[in-house]
């Protein structure tokens, strides 16, 4: 039997060892993630990518898919929990699209978009968070973070510089700085790192380069984050 | 000649702005010469259209803003309570928007800062009783009222906002596809 699976009864090719999420964007098939971008370790913490296998929930950037698996993904109720999953990371933190640079690139932002959200629905934590603005090129904003662990895992794996980790627990889970003050500032952060451009939200902004594309012509204005030209290159079994 | 009873009833429409910038009014203005259209089987209740004091019973109400003070709680109330439809319009309405960056500070701290005695250094934040009571935060107008449907954007479109309220009108579930949408 070939190496295929299927999504949404649609038959997907896939080569042993690539997770679910790999062979469909390979194949061409949009499945929304947050937290999981190809260059890096799998993280699993979004959720976006839940798809049903086989009838259970499963992460589709962390299952690797088999032979013969039945994957669902474009149902309503799944659509229906992303769309409840984009809103309670909307309250949980402050998320102003209006005054944010990255409105247009974000994709917390398109995935609103693409699961029709038309308001966050529960009700505002309004956390008390800072911005740290002490480093030289980058800024950050961590009432925009989400905790998709993107820059923890480039800083580690990439930069091999572990400038970034998650502290705490549940809504105490905060974003932690590796430098003696705390403040990224006083760490061995630079511009040119892996950890810099990875950020999928607002909350790392690269200092002067802020609306050098015009709010209205940014990639998410254009088209629906499904539309995005989905490349990924096949990975190495392990 | 039409026979009694035989007139089209026409959409009672109310709008108000509570802790925004009227940018949504100006951005229902968009919609161009379609208020031609509209005006044929809607009619404005209060609005700062009309310049009517109080709200009457109406079909349709789109609010804008969210609430910052006592006086947005009366008015968003007096509305929730004459609408059947009640629509939050644009960021403000539907999680704070620019007004709420205000929530993380302490209001009496906010005031005694910016009121000041220019002489004596002194606080002196108005105290007039015509004036409202600032609320602890910006809510957005889902946390005071109950809201029916939310149309988002900081402002939506005239183009969104021509889409959402023709849906509404005829029945339809109000719905934007990604060019109408927007959060900014």
């Amino acid at each position: 039997m070939d190496n295929e699976f299927t999504i949404d009864e649609q038959p997907v090719p896939f080569v042993p060892g690539q997770t679910i999420l790999e062979a469909a964007k390979a194949a061409g098939y949009y499945i929304p993630h947050l937290c999981f971008q190809p260059d890096f370790k799998r993280h699993g913490g979004c959720k976006l990518c839940t798809v049903l296998v086989n009838g259970r929930t499963q992460t589709a950037c962390t299952h690797k898919a088999a032979v013969g698996q039945e994957v669902d993904v474009n149902t309503p109720e799944l659509n229906a929990m992303r769309r409840s999953l984009v809103q309670m990371l909307f309250i949980e933190g402050n998320h102003f699209c209006p005054a944010c640079e990255k409105s247009g690139a974000c994709q917390l932002q398109a995935l609103g978009y693409e699961y029709e959200m038309m308001s966050p629905h529960f009700v505002e934590l309004y956390p008390h968070r800072e911005v740290d603005a002490t480093h030289p090129d980058v800024m950050i904003d961590f009432n925009r973070c989400i905790l998709c662990e993107l820059c923890v895992r480039a800083s580690r794996d990439v930069d091999h510089k572990e400038i970034f980790a998650v502290a705490g627990r549940g809504l105490d889970a905060k974003l932690i700085i590796n430098s003696p003050t705390g403040k990224l500032g006083d760490s061995a952060f630079a511009v040119a790192d892996r950890a810099a451009q990875v950020c999928p939200v607002g909350a790392i902004v690269i200092k002067r380069v802020g609306f050098a594309t015009a709010i209205g012509d940014r990639p998410y204005d254009r088209e629906p984050i499904s539309a995005e030209a989905e490349s990924c290159e096949l990975p190495e079994v392990r | 000649m039409n026979a009694p009873g035989d007139e089209k009833v026409k959409i009672r429409l109310a709008t108000t702005s509570l802790a925004g910038c009227f940018g949504c009014h100006m951005s229902f203005l968009d919609i161009d010469e379609r208020i031609f259209e509209l005006a044929e089987i809607a009619e404005l209740d209060r609005s700062p259209l009309t310049d009517i004091k109080h709200f009457g019973p109406c079909d349709i109400a789109l609010v804008e803003g969210g609430v910052c003070n006592a006086e947005n709680v009366h008015v968003a109330r007096e509305l929730r309570a004459s609408a059947k439809i009640l629509v939050a319009v644009g960021a403000c309405a539907i999680n704070g928007g620019l007004p709420a960056l205000r929530n993380r500070l302490d209001i009496d701290t906010i005031l005694t800062r910016v009121y000041r005695d220019p002489i004596t250094d002194q606080p002196c934040v108005p105290n007039s009783r015509e004036l409202p009571l600032p609320l602890d935060k910006v809510y957005p107008l889902n946390e005071i009222v109950r809201v029916d449907y939310s149309l988002p954007g900081c402002p939506p479109s005239g183009d969104a906002i021509w889409k959402f309220l023709t849906d509404l009108i005829l029945g339809r579930m109000p719905r934007l596809d990604h060019s109408l949408m927007r959060y900014d």
